[in-house]
């Protein structure tokens, strides 16, 4: 190795310091930035100790967040299998907020520091700041302070109205969470000004077609005002409405404003959660991308060693590892694998793609500049779309792939399709479902409410796959339901083709509750 | 880029969520926590530990699939030989090809976490309380002590309290217009500046006369005056005594075993924790007698044999000149637990309850004995009325209202009940009167 080499190093062997950590975040900025054209917000990495990775593993990785006992569960369960060793703890943890926040922890190596600020600091951070579903639903600026408020507002709450009373209203929100996000964007409230205008716009029209004689027709008078028909009840109350916490926070009628407020802190947070749980595989998938590029230029420049490099491969290559169905290590299919998998794979059918390849995606194939071709990608897709677009034969072949049908009907399990030509669309299909959270959580709406009789709430459960709700758990929710609306609940699994039902759950409210 | 190093902020930033999870799980905790120290050794009460609780009852439910019934579908990777239109035997246990169930990685099983030393005794404790604690502490178990309140204008010179006695005399001075003594320096200067000038002239003697009266007033007026000395004043005050003293009773005759005495022990550690969870400072005292007392230390207390008859009225008399000489009652919590296995010589037991309704009750919070007995005689117990010479002593005593409690332990998984038992809470057992 030459002098001029060593020099370039950005450090040598395992220890770092602040200084050390500057010049990585310099030299990865300056590949990631620079060279792949990552867009990012500016970042804020804060060293931190295993024993606080464990605190922000409690509260879902964010730094500050409203108590709550199921945090505390986790914190205890993390830290029991912790301190067995029967865990690892995650090299980072990163935030959705402007400026974007990475935690590293304070055992890693240089060479891990680099990977997590390649990871996590660039390659998170540019998914972070423009894919489009982040852009829609998350605020990463005032998330912040967000969470700040919420905590303020909870621990007023509880010096208020006592730890138990929240507790309840929290433990029914947090069972709720799941059904409690917008997953359409909304039609945006007008602001003040656009609504002058139009008022000013609507006046203006109607003094030039302003005709005086209309005021001499004569009409029927005011007619009794009719019976709400049921469509314009429900209209009124926004129903069908998938979105519970959102319409028991806004409609149920017994609800104090502070416990209404709880539910809105729960469902927005929730909503903040949302597209995380849609991008799983992408935001991952980028990320491996970019550290991946990263590492390897600086090994390229010379400016980590080739012990580094060695290290930084071996981890890699364990977070990328899918181990197969038949291995006793299978749990599903590693989204940190899947997603690397599809970003190379991607970047192949840019520069060397077959012909195979230009039959399935002409619009990428040889197209050259596969960076340009994946941050578009990373903007502008999800889980679900990214992969029922993307997913290549090659890499379905690579992974030998199969579908497995499970039909309670049939004597045995069913192979539907394999890594072949037939295969190919439909593996691609099944497999894009299964990242498609509507398809995934069921699908639970509120259908009506009579708030003018006896104010029985009707949720329906559309039975997908004949498959229905865990009925311990269901009813347990349905009685948490309950007794946030007030009145009594009914939920009816409903098969939608035909209508029938399988089955109905009733919870009664606990009048001494609320 | 910011580098924050967050390592040195305070840690057990989610402490206020375990505390709302263990009140939240708390009966099924102290469940655990109780079968768990059953099966423990007394010495390892006070560690911490591991404890499982079923996962059932902190549950967060939520509206999800249940894993059985309907379609479920698979895609897998890693196919090695099936072709499409294959069948495969399904697994048994109804899972799919290996993967079903697992998205909701929470499983049924029990919630097993550690509980810090601190949180186990706690809830091991949780219901115990001290007799009588509250009583006794308004009544005799107060000590003087001292406390500051405000100042005072006399006292001695150590109480002098200096910053406010400089504040009164600068605030005098001014209100007195004591002249400075560079007013003084200037005024000399001017004479002297004078003088050497011009000689004698009538401002000069003007001056001088303001000087020599300036000087006067200054001699009046002095810098310290008593009137502005403040000492710091001091008040008595009765504080609640927070210490104890533990007397452990003994009867170490031949006719104890290794077995009862086991069961002694394990009584009085158990006493000692909960003492000392209560109160700051705890003393034990061991008294063993055979036909004479002697205090002893814990070590031959517990394990050198001895040979005598059995005469307690020696050990109380013992356990009399003890308070009487280090601990008196006014300034300590006294506490004694007596385990013997029921022997008393004939002629004792009458010199015994005497003593005890006399002496040893009135200055003692709290008296307990505990008849221990062998393994063997469990049974018996239940069926025959066999009452220890001891026992029926002390039953009168209770009979005639002392305060006294009493128990017989024959196992050691009886010991902890029975101690439970000993110091419930009383709230607890009036409701449990009731019905």
């Amino acid at each position: 190795m030459s002098v001029m080499e060593h020099d370039n190093l950005l450090f040598q062997g395992a220890d770092w310091d602040f200084g050390t950590i500057q010049r990585i975040n310099d030299a990865v900025e300056k590949i990631g930035v620079g060279e792949m054209g990552l867009d990012v917000y500016p970042n804020q990495i804060e060293v931190i100790t295993a024993e606080q990775m464990l605190d922000a593993y409690a509260s879902i990785g964010m730094p500050l967040f409203y108590k709550h006992w199921s945090f505390g569960k986790r914190f205890a369960l993390h830290e029991s299998s912790y301190r067995q060793g029967l865990m690892g703890l995650a090299y980072e943890i990163v935030i959705n907020s402007n400026p974007c926040i990475s935690y590293i922890m304070e055992e890693n190596t240089a060479t891990m520091q680099t990977l997590v600020i390649a990871h996590a600091a660039f390659g998170h951070n540019h998914f972070f700041k423009n894919n489009y579903l982040f852009r829609e639903w998350t605020d990463a600026d005032g998330i912040l302070d967000y969470l700040d408020f919420a905590k303020d507002y909870i621990t007023r709450c509880e010096e208020r109205y006592g730890h138990a009373a929240v507790e309840r209203v929290l433990d029914a929100a947090h069972a709720l969470m799941s059904h409690g996000v917008h997953r359409y964007p909304r039609k945006k409230r007008p602001d003040l000004r656009s609504e002058e205008r139009r008022e000013k716009e609507r006046h203006l029209h109607q003094e030039q077609t302003f005709n005086d004689l209309w005021r001499t027709v004569p009409t029927k008078g005011a007619a009794a005002k009719p019976q709400l028909s049921d469509e314009r009840r429900r209209a009124l109350l926004e129903l069908p409405q998938e979105n519970l916490l959102y319409f028991l926070e806004k409609s149920a009628p017994r609800l104090q404003p502070w416990q209404r407020e709880i539910l809105r802190i729960v469902r927005q947070i929730a909503q903040y959660f949302y597209p995380q749980r849609q991008t799983k595989v992408m935001n991952e998938g980028c990320a491996t991308y970019c550290h991946y590029r990263i590492m390897t230029r600086l090994h390229e420049t010379g400016q980590i060693s080739d012990g580094a490099f060695l290290e930084f491969l071996q981890s890699h290559t364990n977070v990328t590892r899918q181990p197969e169905f038949d291995d006793k290590h299978y749990g599903g299919i590693n989204p940190y694998a899947l997603g690397f998998g599809m970003m190379q794979d991607i970047e192949r059918i840019c520069t060397k793609p077959t012909d195979e390849d230009r039959e399935w995606f002409p619009d990428i194939a040889g197209r050259g500049d596969a960076m340009a071709v994946l941050r578009d990608v990373w903007a502008n897709y999800r889980d679900e779309s990214f992969i029922s677009q993307y997913l290549s034969p090659h890499l379905i072949r690579q992974w030998r792939m199969f579908h497995l049908v499970d039909d309670p009907d049939r004597p045995d399990l069913r192979i539907e399709a394999i890594h072949d030509e037939r295969g190919y669309r439909r593996l691609r299909r099944s497999l894009s479902r299964h990242y498609d959270v509507g398809w995934s959580d069921p699908d639970i709406q509120v259908i009506d409410v009579d708030l003018a009789g006896d104010r029985r709430l009707i949720l329906h459960h559309h039975v997908l796959n004949r498959t229905l709700l865990h009925k311990d758990d269901a009813q347990r929710v349905l009685q948490m339901v309950a007794n946030l609306w007030g009145y009594a609940v009914v939920l009816k699994e409903v098969e939608p083709a035909t209508g029938a039902i399988f089955q109905e759950h009733v919870a009664h409210p606990h009048e001494t509750l609320f | 880029m910011y580098i924050i190093d967050r390592r040195l902020n305070p840690g057990g930033k989610s402490l206020a969520n375990r505390q709302r999870f263990l009140r939240r799980a708390k009966a099924q905790i102290q469940r655990a926590v109780r079968q768990t120290a059953g099966d423990r050794d007394i010495t390892d009460l006070e560690r911490g530990g591991e404890v499982t609780i079923p996962a059932d009852g902190v549950r967060e439910p939520s509206f999800r699939r249940s894993g059985e019934g309907g379609v479920h579908d698979h895609v897998l990777p890693g196919n090695k030989r099936f072709v499409e239109g294959d069948t495969v035997d399904r697994p048994p246990g109804g899972g799919g090809g290996g993967s079903a169930g697992g998205d909701n990685g929470e499983g049924e099983d029990d919630f097993r976490f550690a509980l810090t030393r601190d949180e186990f005794l706690d809830l091991f404790l949780d219901d115990l309380e001290l007799p009588d604690l509250a009583k006794r502490r308004v009544a005799t178990v107060e000590t003087q002590g001292m406390r500051r309140a405000g100042y005072t204008v006399t006292g001695s010179p150590v109480n002098l309290a200096l910053l406010r006695s400089m504040r009164n005399s600068l605030s005098r001075r001014i209100a007195m217009r004591r002249p400075k003594p560079q007013e003084l320096l200037l005024l000399e200067e001017e004479i002297d500046r004078l003088e050497k000038a011009e000689g004698p002239s009538e401002r000069l003697t003007a001056l001088r006369q303001e000087l020599e009266q300036l000087r006067l007033r200054t001699k009046r007026l002095p810098y310290i005056d008593p009137i502005d000395l403040r000492y710091r004043r001091f008040e008595p005050v009765s504080r609640p005594v927070a210490q104890a003293v533990m007397f452990c009773l003994m009867d170490v005759s031949g006719s104890m075993t290794e077995h009862m005495k086991d069961l002694a022990k394990r009584f009085y550690m158990l006493l000692y924790i909960f003492l000392t969870r209560r109160y700051k400072h705890v003393e034990i005292v061991f008294i063993r007698h055979t036909h004479e007392a002697k205090e002893v230390d814990e070590e031959t207390f517990f394990n050198s044999p001895e040979t005598g008859g059995t005469v307690v009225s020696s050990a109380l008399r013992e356990m009399q000149r003890i308070v009487e000489e280090r601990y008196s009652p006014d300034s300590w919590n006294i506490y004694a637990a007596q385990a013997s296995d029921g022997d008393n010589s004939p002629n004792d037991g009458s010199t015994s309850a005497a003593l005890l309704r006399d002496v040893i009750l009135p200055v003692c919070q709290y008296y307990a004995y505990l008849e221990v007995g062998s393994d063997s005689d469990r049974m018996q117990t239940g069926f025959i009325n066999h009452k220890t010479s001891l026992w029926q002593t002390y039953e009168t005593l209770q009979e005639q209202g002392a305060n006294l409690a009493m128990r017989k332990v024959n196992h050691r998984r009886e010991i902890y009940p029975v101690f439970r038992e000993l110091f419930r809470r009383r709230d607890a057992e009036a409701g449990a009167r009731v019905p």
